[in-house]
């Protein structure tokens, strides 16, 4: 019997030491259950005293309990974070006691305004401007105030104010970070194709 | 009444709105000589002739006015297309291509934002400030009491008074220069100040000056400049006074 207990004590310590992942993903419910924004794996090993590599197995433990299918709470890599939200079938429940993050939508101006920042950004109000031919003052003023985009320092020690989107933007459009946007040069018609065009409007254009 | 037919009578042009329009997009009536709060007033005017508010006219005047506003805002800020202008033609067509693909760009990226934005429009998050940090407590050393009045006395004790020494000016006596002007001006009738005092400080030249000042209240020399920044000439008062130039002399006079 003595000779049992002495072999199963060393067994012991080395399950205490090695965190099932079960119990991990418990800790890591918790926190995220009470941040108000995404955590990174990072934050997440910090607080809970483990390697980050352990990580990984208890967010898959719970990324499949919370999912649309299974569960009123969804979780979801956003913004450069892990974070809870509730799932799309009680949103309409949601939307009975809280005010949706982007309650009107947002206009063409606004939105084009927020690409342009999202993909070349930070930038300055005239650097925008330049590129949609026209003032956007009122434009960032409204982005800022909605908190998608944020002032981030300045082009030089005196010059204009540089704008950049926020974590906020990337939470309310699902993005895990700027890169996870489509690739620029996915988007719209290149430029030999515009300048095609041009040719030919100066073509038709009597001399 | 369409906006359109909206007759005008301005300092540039007279007639219907329309036509001031069709003039200007020809190119055939200048927006700088236009005044566009003319316009403007004369809108109001009407609308108020009217007597109610007509808010179809109301829009379609805001736009064609707001049209013209910029219009004549770019004419006299042509900064844009003189970038433009300054370019040769393929340089031109080429930037105008780039810029367009630019915005065409934004354009697309902004119909994926507003696709991806319907998407998740229905999904609710909490939002807010994140829980405090937990503060660390700083533990301190454990100290003793008579430390603390050490440290209190040292703050207790007088400071040492200031030292104002380095701010004093060392004025030499006026004395020693009046001395120095007598004995010279007993060698030689007539000497230059500059030269005298060729080598000495701003404080002592001053000092040598304000001897020689009251050597002239005593009538004892003459003092002569000929123009401003001149060397200054001194004399003995008996030599030549008809040539010196008086410090003293009396403005021209004035009936008392």
């Amino acid at each position: 019997m003595e000779s049992y207990s002495n072999a199963a004590s060393p067994l012991r310590l080395i399950t205490s030491e090695v965190r099932p992942a079960t119990e991990l993903a418990k800790t890591i419910e918790a926190l995220l259950v009470v941040a108000s924004q995404p955590l990174p794996v990072e934050d997440l090993a910090a607080a809970a005293e483990v390697d980050v590599l352990h990580i990984g197995e208890a967010l898959e433990i719970l990324s499949e309990r919370y999912s649309e299918e299974q569960s009123g709470i969804v979780l979801e890599l956003v913004a450069g974070g892990w974070a809870f939200r509730a799932s799309a079938a009680a949103s309409e429940a949601c939307a009975r006691l809280f005010e949706k993050p982007v309650e009107k939508g947002l206009s063409q101006a606004a939105l084009e305004t927020l690409a342009i920042v999202a993909y070349l950004g930070p930038m300055t109000r005239p650097e925008v401007a330049r590129i949609r031919g026209v003032n956007v003052d009122g434009v960032i003023a409204g982005l800022c105030e909605r908190g998608l985009i944020a002032e981030g320092g300045r082009e030089n020690e005196f010059g204009a104010i540089r704008y950049g989107t926020t974590p906020l933007f990337e939470r309310i459009f699902g993005l895990e970070s700027l890169a996870a946007l489509p690739r620029a040069d996915d988007l719209g018609a290149d430029v030999t194709e515009i300048r095609e065009r041009l040719e030919a409007v100066a073509e038709k254009r009597p001399a | 009444m369409p906006v359109r037919e909206l007759e005008l009578d301005l300092d540039a042009f007279e007639g219907p709105f329309d036509l001031l329009l069709s003039l200007v997009l020809r190119d055939e009536l200048p927006l700088r000589e236009l005044d566009l709060a003319e316009v403007v007033i004369s809108f109001v005017e009407h609308l108020h002739a009217k007597g109610e508010l007509d808010l179809d006219a109301c829009g379609e005047f805001l736009i064609l006015i707001s049209a013209l506003l910029e219009l004549k805002a770019r004419a006299m800020f042509p900064d844009e297309e003189a970038e433009l202008a300054e370019l040769e033609p393929e340089e031109a067509a080429e930037e105008l291509a780039r810029r367009l693909a630019e915005y065409r760009r934004a354009k697309e990226a902004a119909n994926w934002l507003r696709g991806r934005l319907e998407e998740r429009r229905d999904y609710f998050f909490r939002l807010g400030p994140a829980p405090l940090a937990p503060k660390v407590e700083r533990k301190l050393a454990p100290q003793s009491p008579l430390k603390l009045v050490e440290a209190l006395r040292g703050l207790a004790v007088e400071p040492p008074e200031p030292s104002v020494s380095h701010m004093a000016l060392r004025f030499p006596p006026t004395a020693q220069f009046l001395d120095r002007w007598r004995a010279l001006l007993r060698r030689r009738s007539r000497f230059d100040f500059d030269q005298e005092v060729a080598g000495l400080s701003r404080v002592e030249i001053a000092v040598a000056f304000l001897a020689l000042l009251e050597l002239r209240k005593q009538n004892e020399i003459a003092i002569a400049q000929s123009g401003p920044f001149a060397p200054i000439r001194i004399s003995r008062a008996d030599a030549e006074r008809s040539l010196s130039w008086r410090v003293t002399a009396t403005p021209p006079a004035r009936s008392a």
